[in-house]
């Protein structure tokens, strides 16, 4: 029967949750690299045996560990992030020049076709690759030499490379997004980058038609219709049907536009899915219920998701990576939770369940479907 | 023969148990054993761990991580400075720790 592996990085670990195609017992397997935070844990879309993850630690730093057996067994890959050629300079918090400086990678996404070549997103910002499973990592230098790279500025959470989209249909066309630099575009395959900003208004920004700048806190794309995206931002739910040249704010009636997720439904890609939480510094849902966001018109128009989710005294956050789909029929959607709390609904959102609720803060949520 | 006691996080990682003895061929016979010597030895012996003890770009400390030996604190020691005579001498272990930090 097929099933689904969930892929959980958390403060202090990375869990594997698994379960058949009904979705309604599971087996939780961790931690694995325990007392670590592992930012992002991702599998292969052509070798669902074959993951990755990002391994960090305030005392000894970052690695990259791999697993060929399906997260059961793990070994430490390369781990030589170096920032090719001059390093160059982007602007700190104050506003002065700062050198670009590694410390850990957020995102790891691999190729849709090759097991061996991951993308991998790090901070300070800068996008890498290996072709080898992960023991080389080369820097795509054309991004941090990007004409606007050295305006580029930090958002609360450090310079991070946290969006990562190799499009399904145009095989040199990558998306990528910054905190708090932006969401940018290559079609050659990393060769050069263009900002895609254009209708994003942040009013932190004195000048909102700034090409660069502005806080984009996650973007997803259905493979079906690659040149929609929708994304949420510091402010707004935004979407763009023309590849992200233009950007139009659908949060109609959303509680709060604030969030980090987004994620579109395997199926349909008009569905859309938030999680809106409170103004930019108390970060949990409005009232202390835990509401996820449904849209079934691309945006707009979106009805709260309760049935099974706390309605009160809940005052979680949902990060950025923590959320995912599975590509079963009916859909499942998965998101983790800042309490440890991983929910799942196998009903495409209708109707929710903890798998499990007591780990250490969810960074990162992947959904795989097993054969 | 030197004896080097790694933290739990780095012996997971190397994949060790207990104490790691590593042979440190000093520069010249007479030569002293070094700071610099023993972490390259390890860290040529067990590739994992570059960049976890000292910053990969800077040959630095990593500012949580800390050099004891003989009850003395080492970790702001320079890197060339002889080891004291009883670590080099096999007598006593390098100790390689993770400093105490909230977390």
């Amino acid at each position: 029967m097929t099933g689904v592996r969930i892929l959980v990085g958390t403060r202090k670990g990375a869990f594997t949750l698994t379960s058949d195609g009904t979705r309604d017992e599971w087996k939780v397997d961790g931690p694995h690299f325990g007392g670590w935070e592992i930012y992002h844990l991702n599998g292969s879309p052509a070798d669902p045996d074959r993951l990755y993850a990002s391994q960090s630690s305030g005392w000894f730093g970052q690695l990259i560990q791999r697993s060929d057996d399906g997260g059961r067994t793990w070994s430490a890959v390369g781990n030589d992030f170096t920032y090719a050629g001059e390093v160059g300079e982007h602007l700190w918090y104050d506003g002065t020049p700062r050198p670009w400086e590694f410390k850990r990678i957020w995102h790891l996404e691999p190729s849709r076709d090759d097991p061996d070549t991951v993308y991998a997103g790090a901070e300070d910002a800068a996008l890498y690759v290996t072709r080898d499973g992960g023991q080389k990592w080369q820097e795509l230098t054309a991004l941090r030499r990007h004409p606007t790279g050295p305006g580029w500025q930090p958002g609360a959470g450090g310079m991070c490379l946290h969006t990562i989209i190799l499009d399904p249909v145009h095989p040199d066309r990558i998306y990528l997004a910054i905190s708090a630099a932006g969401a940018f575009r290559s079609d050659d395959a990393g060769a050069s980058w263009l900002p895609i900003n254009k209708g994003l208004r942040s009013g932190e920004i004195p000048d909102e038609d700034s090409e660069v700048g502005h806080c984009v806190h996650h973007i997803t794309q259905h493979p079906s219709r690659p040149d929609t995206l929708f994304m949420q931002k510091h402010w707004d739910v935004m979407r763009s049907d023309d590849a992200g040249a233009n950007w139009r704010e659908v949060s109609g009636n959303l509680p709060s536009d604030f969030g980090f997720p987004i994620a579109v439904h395997p199926h349909e890609p008009e569905t859309i899915y938030v999680v809106p939480i409170k103004s930019d510094s108390e970060h949990y849902p409005p009232e202390g219920k835990l509401r996820v966001y449904r849209s079934r018109t691309g945006g707009d128009e979106w009805e709260p998701l309760v049935d099974g989710l706390p309605q009160a005294n809940c005052y979680v956050n949902v990060l950025r990576d923590a959320m995912a789909v599975d590509t079963l029929d009916p859909a499942g959607i998965y998101f983790g939770t800042t309490g440890g709390q991983v929910y799942r609904s196998a009903d495409g959102g209708d109707t929710w369940a903890p798998i499990v609720r007591d780990l250490p803060a969810v960074l990162s949520v992947e959904a795989q479907v097993l054969p | 023969m030197i004896r080097v006691i790694l933290p739990a996080h780095l012996k997971n990682l190397a994949k060790v148990s207990g104490e790691v003895r590593l042979e440190v061929p000093a520069p010249t016979a007479a030569g002293p054993v070094t700071q610099r010597l023993v972490l390259d030895a390890l860290e040529s012996r067990f590739p994992v761990l570059v960049g976890t003890i000292r910053e990969r770009d800077t040959g630095r400390r990593r500012a949580l991580v800390r050099f004891y030996a003989c009850e003395e604190d080492l970790s702001n020691a320079p890197p060339d400075e002889p080891l004291p005579e009883r670590v080099a001498a096999g007598a006593e272990p390098f100790i390689i720790l993770g400093a105490m930090a909230g977390g």
